[in-house]
């Protein structure tokens, strides 16, 4: 199985990287699929595995550069997830003491709002108003990059600009106190 | 934000993608030689006759050196800025520059009588060498880092370190060039001193930079 993922998932982001959007987005589902289900066996009782997915994602979004394209994928991929695995677990050492207040109310607001604010919501409100509505433009709201820059009234390279400095910063910030 | 929305905001923005390594390593190299170039000879010049020292084994041998160790140390580099090397499986490399050193201190050891081991070791040198490589080595160590922060390495201060003795390497090699102690006995004291200092300096900055 995972000979199968690692030659379908060499493919897509091949493609990816000469510019295949679609294909791009279908390396990442994948990779998520893969991520989460690594991430569950490693972050029992410790971070939540979907803020590790989308961690790995952004970083391996803005690390893509730094896959040799004659190499496998998978090893890649999992030492980017163990990076951010790693980093999360370190924070939340360093957090511990303090936790244990912050973990009764999560708790008791899981059981009020049945949608999870993952860690990234933090980092996106660090974000400029202009990153941030295009960011949420495009993601949340679903709308293309045309459709984005007639609603927020922008050309579209100023969209693709803010959108790809916001998620930068997204990476960036993700995490850090 | 869920992750299939994340994922719809990564794939808008594909197109962007971040310069490739190869030629990122390749253009920082390249600079950190030519600011070396720069500060040596402003700073020091080469020794005056380094025409008949060019024909000595000794003179000759600290590029040997030098040079092993700004190529080994750039080679790992690289495969350090990515995040899925194993730093045991590649670290045994290093141990190049180490052997070459530590073989010639050994034939001088035995070629130079035991009365002059002393003067050759600590030389005329040995302030200059230790003021002037970590001088000449700090720019391309700035530069060197931040092609690593372009990278992803997993063990950043580990791969600062290994910036540290490139540069170290780089600098060691123009100050070569200027200085007149020659005895491998005074190279493998000294300039592993200096380029330490440079080492530790990648170690720390790493940690900072190289953050992802």
């Amino acid at each position: 199985m995972d000979g199968v993922d690692e030659r379908s998932l060499a493919r897509l982001l091949r493609a990816a990287l000469d510019g295949d959007e679609r294909a791009y987005g279908d390396f990442l589902q994948e990779t998520a699929r893969l991520v989460r289900a690594w991430a569950r066996r490693r972050a029992f009782g410790g971070p939540d595995p979907e803020d590790i997915v989308q961690e790995t994602l952004l970083a391996i979004h803005v690390k893509r550069h730094t896959w040799r394209s004659d190499g496998p994928v998978t090893p890649w991929l999992y030492a980017i997830a163990k990076h951010k695995l790693v980093d999360a677990l370190r924070r939340q050492g360093r957090h511990s003491r303090i936790e244990i207040g912050e973990v009764e109310d999560r708790l008791a607001a899981e059981e009020t709002e049945t949608v999870r604010d993952w860690e990234i919501g933090r980092a996106l409100e660090t974000l400029t108003p202009g990153q941030r509505s295009v960011v949420t433009a495009i993601s949340v709201e679903g709308r293309t990059i045309a459709e984005t820059a007639r609603s927020l009234d922008m050309n579209e390279t100023a969209v693709r600009v803010a959108l790809h400095r916001g998620l930068t910063a997204i990476a960036r910030r993700f995490g850090r106190d | 934000m869920e992750t299939h929305e994340l994922i719809k905001a990564l794939a808008a923005d594909s197109r962007r993608t971040g310069a490739p390594m190869n030629t990122v390593w390749w253009g920082a190299a390249l600079m950190a030689i030519a600011i070396a170039t720069t500060v040596f000879f402003a700073l020091l010049g080469p020794r005056p006759d380094i025409a008949t020292a060019a024909q000595t084994f000794r003179f000759l041998f600290k590029f040997v050196v030098t040079i092993a160790l700004a190529a080994s140390a750039f080679v790992l580099l690289r495969m350090l800025s990515r995040p899925e090397t194993d730093p045991r499986g590649v670290l045994p490399y290093l141990a190049i520059t180490p052997a070459l050193i530590l073989a010639a201190v050994a034939i001088e050891l035995v070629v130079v009588p035991a009365e002059a081991w002393s003067t050759r070791l600590i030389g005329t040198n040995s302030l200059v060498c230790l003021t002037f490589i970590p001088l000449i080595g700090i720019g391309p160590l700035a530069l060197l880092l931040l092609a690593l922060r372009h990278g992803a390495p997993s063990h950043p201060a580990l791969a600062g370190a290994i910036a540290g003795l490139a540069a170290g390497g780089i600098a060691a090699t123009f100050y070569a060039a200027h200085c007149t102690d020659d005895s491998p006995l005074f190279v493998a004291t000294w300039y592993t001193i200096a380029i330490t200092i440079l080492t530790l300096f990648g170690a720390l900055g790493g940690r900072v930079a190289a953050r992802w």
